[in-house]
């Protein structure tokens, strides 16, 4: 958007339309936080007004956004190198940075101070040290400096259960957290699976990648090192308050074909990988997106198990 | 005879303009809807000026 003073009598092809600062929010990654934010309300053991639960994960989600919006503005140089993020509304040219910069500042007030509004300032501080983690620790940070960068940014994407679990009881505990590592250790195997078949856009934005830092074979190590570190929690969860047979035997099977496709990336190597264009990679890849939903829904599942008098254990 | 004449730049940021028309009457909603609902759920609604307030009234000890 430029001043309108300047832009009447011209024609501006390259305006910025409501979709685009719709797009400055990440929709895509606003879909994961809705979910499992929405789980973490629905499992806590306090019930919420179901018009409050809905405004709470509304706002939880219009944060991430905000938080997805600052990380256009800094990330913009590197946006326009990388051909995955060539067409955002910044290095487009469509939003001005300083835009996308106020945009999300403003979209981070409103969000952290409406969630303290319609459910408590425990959910809201949560909120706001999320916006301030993707942004400052992650983005600003940590991607441009160390490979570990979306280990420990990995929080930042963590935190919306242990939200949701705080909308409904005001407070963190052992299933909140459980449901934060969830998301937390399983952040690494996602991205480096992603980073195998993406490695030269990384590579020409001078993101230190694992996979640029450290070469692909580390990755591939490194990816089945999380993913063996991921099973127990993703299991154990089973045993607490909000897990049950449900969960537990979702949980079994997603780890048993994650475990195994960890296993069979790290056994090829880019010889194949090159002959089959990465398609053990694409597939792990896939297979971690559903692994995340799966493990929620089968979440969602017990509690409305359990609610409906069926029992836990 | 129009309002105002139209601009060429009406028609351009139509689409924006009903966007963030749209985006503040669902603020609006959103308020409301919170306000009712937090009002009939019974919390403590309290008159801040020349009422009595049991939140900060001091009990009688015995």
């Amino acid at each position: 958007m430029s001043d309108a003073t300047q832009q009447i009598g011209t024609t501006e092809p390259n305006e910025a339309q409501f979709g685009d600062y719709v797009a400055l929010l990440k929709p895509r990654v606003m879909s994961l936080v809705v979910f499992t934010a929405a789980v973490g309300v629905f499992v806590a053991p306090v019930a919420v007004h179901p018009f409050i639960a809905l405004v709470a994960i509304l706002f939880i989600a219009l944060g991430g956004g905000a938080s997805g919006a600052l990380n256009m503005w800094y990330d913009h140089d590197i946006d326009l190198i990388m051909k995955r993020t060539a067409k955002r509304p910044v290095p487009a040219g469509r939003v001005q940075p300083g835009e996308a910069l106020s945009f999300g500042l403003w979209l981070s007030f409103i969000s952290v101070v409406m969630l303290g509004l319609v459910a408590n300032w425990m959910a809201a501080a949560i909120l706001a040290f999320t916006i301030f983690f993707y942004v400052v620790i992650y983005t600003i940070w940590l991607k441009r400096w160390t490979p570990q960068n979306i280990v420990i940014g990995g929080a930042a994407g963590a935190f919306p259960p242990m939200i949701g679990w705080a909308v409904a009881t005001g407070s963190v505990s052992v299933e909140s957290v459980l449901m934060f590592c969830l998301i937390f250790m399983w952040t690494p195997p996602h991205f480096w699976a992603l980073a195998l078949f993406m490695n030269e856009d990384y590579s020409k934005a001078g993101v230190p990648m694992l996979t640029v830092t450290h070469g692909r074979r580390e990755t591939r190590k490194q990816i089945l090192i999380y993913t063996v570190l991921l099973a127990p929690l993703a299991v154990g969860t089973a045993f607490t308050s909000i897990g049950g047979w449900i969960y537990l035997a979702a949980a079994l099977v997603l780890n048993a074909r994650f475990l195994l496709g960890a296993w069979r990336l790290w056994q090829r190597d880019e010889v194949q990988a090159e002959a089959d264009k990465y398609a053990a990679e694409k597939k792990f890849f896939r297979l971690s997106l559903s692994y995340l939903f799966l493990h929620f829904g089968a979440l969602l599942l017990q509690a409305i198990w359990v609610k409906l008098g069926m029992g836990a254990w | 005879m129009a309002f105002r004449e139209e601009h060429e730049i009406h028609k351009r940021r139509f689409g924006r303009n009903v966007g963030l028309g749209l985006v503040l009457l669902t603020f609006v909603a959103i308020i409301f809807g919170v306000t009712i609902v937090k009002v009939s759920n019974g919390g403590m609604v309290e008159a801040f000026d020349h009422t009595v307030r049991p939140s900060i009234t001091i009990p009688e000890s015995n």
